[in-house]
Order: structure tokens, then C-alpha cells, then sequence
């Protein structure tokens, strides 16, 4: 039998034990029908409107752009958001599907806590029972994202597997799930994972592209150039989504480049990995010989992950975006200029993406618009910022 | 004929029920494989499931994951898995199925993977992460390499899956007991009972039931409605107890004749 939906390209599909599949197929089709019915569409607005604080600024970066010269830069302010990061864009989405679809019970996971984070606010705001499951390492590196899930209700459980950092925690949620499927949503974070993951959380985040649109004057003279940092990919995939289709927007992710994606050390799936199978979907992956997967690194803990969303996979082999990567170095250099000149301190996610703009500005003209997606604030990694220095708090 | 037919042909006019061990391999150790094999066949398995070691084994509980764990450890490989298989396979005359995540096996090469499969007398291949809308090369290759394969029926399938699952595997259908990871639990039977009924009046293949069966007790009463059981947790945690004994593959032996016994 052929299985045509579900694919970009060559990528996604949903490889999962056969338990999942009937759920799935269920969250699909409460999917597409949530999509076409007004009352949740205008339920979903409202809670971004009036609950996360959206529109978010776009915001010219006066002199950061004077000081690199070149290009003008804008920032999209989705570290303004409750919670601070993009992430409740999406966890307002599903979990108003979750409660659609009657399930009582929410389990997520996560890797910087972000993602955790949003997932336990809105469990508390809309009262559902909440499960986290978060990498013991990363426990330790996001304690403050840690205590506040755990202030929320949230039930926070350490994963001692695997390298013990987000890729674990995945597996741990799917485990969760594939045993308690009937009662419970997987309410997953980026646009990785099986069908119809990828699409829905997508979705959910390309509200920050369709507001850069209205927020941005474009004219005949001027070329526009979009920038995100690329964990799983939902931010990037938010922000370039409604940009597509028109060719004449150039389109840059930043993949965590680690020590160097020379070294062995870093998560730059699209640059260093090949094809293969994870947590559900075919993507590039970073796996060894033997076809195991490969620890990542990245300073940033929300970019620590062996894999990538399909789509972006996709839009690397039709060659639409250009997949770059910024090092632990650049991206904590370009963490101190904005936080220095311009007096926001970005999330070390989001100053990947910052870090590829400060190399690529300068060389630009003056009629180039640069857009960074500004992903998330930087709160929730000052302690890593001093301690990658060598200072204490 | 594939060794696994001919099996489940006996299954089909006997009413025989089937005893299927897993092991992982290279666990505990590299050399145990070549002789644990041989020893649950001693031991009256009728087909032995082999996990091929991942990374991340997303379908497992924390007994096989850790199983795979030191496995990988011990530096398993699929080229190191077929080679030993290889020198065995003439003394064990038994169906041998793999157990294998889809990822290990697409980076050794699809085509490459059945081939090698094929020419060392590997009988069938089960992917835990493969559901039948994303079998269509594998089941190809398969065919035609002449690999046996298998798909999971789980609790929550539809009876229309069903029927879908049961066309795509050859000889027989995996039932998994419970919606769950690999393991072992108390009270299989009460909990199963209602689903396997089901089953029964959908399926007309053979089937067999895995996750969760442990105890010859768990054999004798859920054999009673299937065609078999497998048993992979339970003899994993064996291993582990005795991985330092020198009697290893002695004490698994009478350990499957005992899971075994009340299928005689
Ligand atoms: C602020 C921020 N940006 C980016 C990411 C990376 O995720 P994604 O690639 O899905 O946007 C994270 C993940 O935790 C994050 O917290």
C-alpha cells in the first residue's frame, strides 16, 4: 500500500510502533476538523491575543544595525511572549486540541525547558494534568525552567537513559504515551516527531510569519532576508512558512555548530548528518556507521538535538533554504553585542541566528531588510553565559 | 520452504503452540550470543527472536533498553551479528527472526541487509518502528529475498487494521499483549483476555502474544487463547542475574524447559 500524505518530499512519514498509529490518525483527523471550525480558530487567537501577548514586535534594531553597517535589521519579538520563547504559540494550539479531542491527561518533553515550560503553564491555565519529561543533564543545566514547571504543578520526571538530554526525553514521552495512549496527549515541541507532528506544530507557529508580513514594508527596492536558529525547527519553520512561495525572500537557518561542525562536537544535523529513521520520522539525523545515533552538542540546550524537522529536510534538498550554523563561540559574541547595544538579552537559541546576521549584515546593502527571529529571551541562561566565561553569579 | 511456514503449518493442522525466546545480541556479553542461541534451542524454542541493538529504542522497557545499552557497549554491530549467526547457524536448526529498529537497518543498506539475511539463514525480520503504511520497499525486498516478515497487532487496532496487518505478515501475526513498552507485568491474563477473544474472532492467521509474558503460568493461560507466546523481558532479566555464572547457557536452557513446560 502507498502512503502519500504525511511526506515532504522524500521526508517525514510516520515510523512508529503500531500502537501510536491509530492515535495519530485520530489527532490528524481532529486536526483538520479543529482547522475548519470558526469557534476553535477564534478560541485559539483569543488565548494568543490576550493570554501569550501576541502581535509580537517587529522591532528595528537601530544600532545594531548602524554598528554592523550594512543591512537593516529587524528583530521579531517572540522572546516578549508569556513564558518568553515561541514555544506557547504552539502549546496553545494543541493543547486547545487536546481538549477537543477529551483527553485528560498531557505529557511533553524537553530540552531547555522552554518548551516545558509552556507546556506546564497552559496544563495549569486550562487545568489538565501534566507529565515533563526532561533529560537528567539538562535538569541540571536549566534549573530555574526546572523549579518554575515544578511551581506550575507540572510533574517533572528525570530520564537517566540514554545521554540523558532531549533526544532521551523524547523517548521516554513516546514510552509514555505508547502505554498510556487512550487517556493522554502527547503535546510534543517542535516540528519533529511522527505525522502529524511536524505539520500541526508548524501550523501553530507560522502565526509569526503571517504577522511579519503585515508588520513589513516591502518594496520594489528593497530584498528581504529571513534568519532563525533550527533546533527541531519549529520557530524557523514558523517564521519562513508564509515566505515560501515567494522566491525572492532569501532564507537562512542556523544550526548549533557547537565546538566547530569539524569536530565531533555539535548539532548541525542538515550539515553533518545523513538520511535515516528518529523518534517517528525520516530526516537527516546524526548517526554513526552502525546506523546509532550520535550525542549532539550545543551551548544552547534547546539546540542539543540529533535531528531535524522533515520539512526542513525537504527544503534543504529543493535547495529553497540555506542551512548554516553558528559556533558556541559566535553564538555567545552575538549573545553580548545585542544584549549590550540594543538592551535584549536573546535566549542562546536565538543568538545563532543573531550570530549568522552579524556575519552576513555587513556585506549586505543598505536596502536589505534582515528579519531574526528573536525566539526567545535569554533569562533561563545567564548562569551558562558566566559559567561558559568563567564567572559565578 | 521457509522454516517458519513449515512451522506454522504444524501450527495450523496440530493446533502446536509455539515458544519464542528473545535475546538481544552481543548481550551480556559478545561470545554469549553463539552459545545462548544453541541453548534455547536445547531448551525446545521453536523460533528465537534476535534484537538487533539501538540507540534509542523507543518501543522498549528499561530491561531491553538496557540490554541494548551494553550491547552497543560491547561494540554490537549488524556486520558483527551476521558474521556470528553465520558460524552457528548449522548447529541450530531452528527459524531464526530479527528484531530490529528500521534506523540500524536502512544505514547498512536495505537491499545489502536482506541479501546478507538471506544467505546466512535468516528467517524473519519484525520492525517494531515499521507500521504496514511504511512497508512498501521492505515488504518488497523481503519478498524477494525470501524473508518472512511480521507486523504488530496491538490493542489499540482496529478490526479493519487488522485485516491489513494479517495480509502483510507471511506466517503469523505479533499480538502485543498490552499498550506499552516490552516488560514484564503482574496480571497479563485478566487484562488480555477480552482483547485476545477479539482477536481470535478476527484472525486467520496463526497468532502469537508478546510483552509481558513471564511465567510458565502466563504461557499455559494465554497459549490457551493464541498460538504461541514470546518471551523476551523475562529471560533478559535471567541473563542478567547469572551473566557471570560459567553455567550461563546450561541455566538458560532449563530456564526456557521450565517457561516452556506447560505447552508439552
Ligand atoms: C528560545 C528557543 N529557541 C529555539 C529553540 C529550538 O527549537 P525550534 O528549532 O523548534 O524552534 C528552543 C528550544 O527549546 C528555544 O527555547
Amino acid at each position: 500500500m502507498k502512503r502519500k500524505k504525511g511526506y515532504f518530499g522524500k521526508f517525514g512519514g510516520m515510523f512508529v510502533p503500531e500502537t501510536l498509529v491509530p492515535i495519530l490518525e485520530e489527532l490528524e483527523m481532529a486536526y483538520f476538523q479543529a482547522k475548519k471550525d470558526k469557534k476553535f480558530i477564534e478560541e485559539y487567537k483569543h488565548y494568543l491575543e490576550k493570554y501569550a501577548g501576541r502581535p509580537t514586535p517587529l522591532y528595528f534594531a537601530e544600532r545594531l544595525t548602524k554598528k554592523l553597517g550594512g543591512a537593516k535589521i529587524f528583530l521579531k519579538r517572540e522572546d516578549l511572549l508569556h513564558t518568553g520563547a515561541h514555544k506557547i504559540n504552539n502549546t496553545i494550539g494543541q493543547i486547545l486540541l487536546a481538549i477537543k479531542m477529551g483527553k485528560t491527561r498531557i505529557i511533553a518533553e524537553t530540552g531547555a525547558g522552554q518548551h516545558g515550560l509552556a507546556v506546564a503553564t497552559v496544563c495549569a491555565k486550562f487545568g489538565l494534568k501534566c507529565v515533563i519529561y526532561m533529560g537528567e543533564e539538562d535538569m541540571e543545566r536549566q534549573k530555574l525552567n526546572l523549579y518554575k514547571m515544578r511551581l506550575l504543578g507540572a510533574d517533572v520526571i528525570p530520564v537517566k537513559s540514554g545521554c540523558k538530554t532531549l533526544k532521551d526525553a523524547i523517548n521516554e514521552t513516546l514510552r509514555d504515551w505508547v502505554t498510556n495512549v487512550r487517556d493522554t496527549f502527547y503535546l510534543l515541541g517542535s516540528t519533529v516527531g511522527p505525522y502529524p507532528y511536524p505539520l500541526l506544530v508548524r501550523d501553530f507557529q507560522s502565526v509569526i510569519g503571517r504577522e511579519v508580513k503585515t508588520q513589513i514594508k516591502k518594496n520594489r527596492n528593497s530584498s528581504l532576508i529571513l534568519i532563525a536558529c533550527v533546533g527541531g525547527g519549529s520557530n524557523a519553520l514558523g517564521l519562513f512558512y508564509p515566505f515560501l512561495k515567494d522566491k525572492s525572500v532569501k532564507i537562512y537557518g542556523v544550526e548549533g555548530g557547537g565546538l566547530g561542525i569539524n569536530s565531533q562536537k555539535h548539532s548541525a544535523t542538515l550539515a553533518r548528518g545523513d538520511i535515516g529513521v528518529l523518534h517517528g520520522s525520516k530526516s537527516y539525523i546524526l548517526q554513526d556507521f552502525d546506523g546509532q545515533i550520535k550525542i549532539p552538542h550545543s551551548i544552547s540546550a534547546g539546540l542539543d538535538y540529533p535531528g531535524v524537522g522533515p520539512e526542513h529536510s525537504y527544503l534543504k534538498e529543493i535547495g529553497r533554504v540555506d542551512y548554516t550554523s553558528a559556533t558556541d563561540k559566535e553564538a555567545l559574541k552575538a549573545f553580548h553585542i545585542l544584549t549590550e547595544i540594543e538592551g535584549i538579552i536573546p535566549a542562546l537559541e536565538s543568538a545563532h541566528a543573531v550570530a549568522y546576521a552579524v556575519k552576513i549584515a555587513p556585506k549586505c546593502s543598505k536596502n536589505t531588510n534582515i528579519i531574526i527571529n528573536l525566539s526567545g529571551r535569554g533569562d533561563k541562561d545567564v548562569d551558562i553565559v558566566a559559567e561558559a566565561e568563567g564567572k559565578k553569579l | 520452504m521457509n522454516r517458519i511456514t513449515k512451522i506454522f503449518q504444524d501450527v495450523k493442522k496440530n493446533n502446536k503452540k509455539v515458544f519464542i525466546p528473545f535475546i538481544t545480541a552481543g548481550y551480556p556479553r559478545l561470545e554469549s550470543t553463539a552459545e545462548l542461541i544453541p541453548a534455547l534451542a536445547d531448551g525446545g524454542a521453536d523460533l528465537v527472536e534476535i534484537g538487533v541493538p539501538f540507540s534509542d529504542p523507543m518501543a522498549d522497557g528499561p530491561t531491553i533498553q538496557a540490554s541494548s545499552h551494553t550491547a552497543l557497549e560491547n561494540g554490537v554491530t549488524l556486520k558483527w551479528i551476521f558474521k556470528t549467526i553465520k558460524k552457528i547457524r548449522n548447529n541450530v536448526k531452528i527459524p531464526l527472526i530479527f528484531f530490529s529498529y528500521l534506523n540500524p537497518i536502512l544505514k547498512y543498506g536495505l537491499e545489502r541487509f536482506f541479501k546478507d539475511s538471506q544467505k546466512i539463514g535468516i528467517d524473519g525480520l519484525l520492525i517494531p518502528d515499521l507500521p504496514p503504511e511504511e512497508s512498501d520497499e521492505i515488504k518488497k525486498l523481503a519478498r524477494r529475498y525470501k524473508i518472512n516478515t511480521i507486523f504488530l497487532v496491538s490493542p489499540t487496532t482496529s478490526n479493519n487494521r487488522i485485516r491489513l496487518i494479517e495480509e502483510l505478515s507471511d506466517d503469523f501475526v505479533y499480538c502485543v499483549s498490552v499498550t506499552g513498552t516490552t516488560g514484564t507485568r503482574g496480571k497479563l491474563y485478566s487484562e488480555v483476555k477480552p482483547y485476545l477473544m477479539r482477536l481470535k474472532s478476527n484472525l486467520k492467521k496463526p497468532y502469537v502474544v508478546g510483552f509481558g509474558v513471564s511465567t510458565p503460568e502466563d504461557v499455559k493461560k494465554i497459549s490457551e487463547i493464541s498460538n504461541g507466546v514470546v518471551v523476551g523481558s523475562a529471560i533478559i532479566k535471567f541473563i542478567e542475574k547469572f551473566k557471570n555464572n560459567k553455567e550461563l547457557p546450561e541455566k538458560v536452557k532449563n530456564y526456557v524447559k521450565k517457561l516452556k513446560s506447560p505447552l508439552k
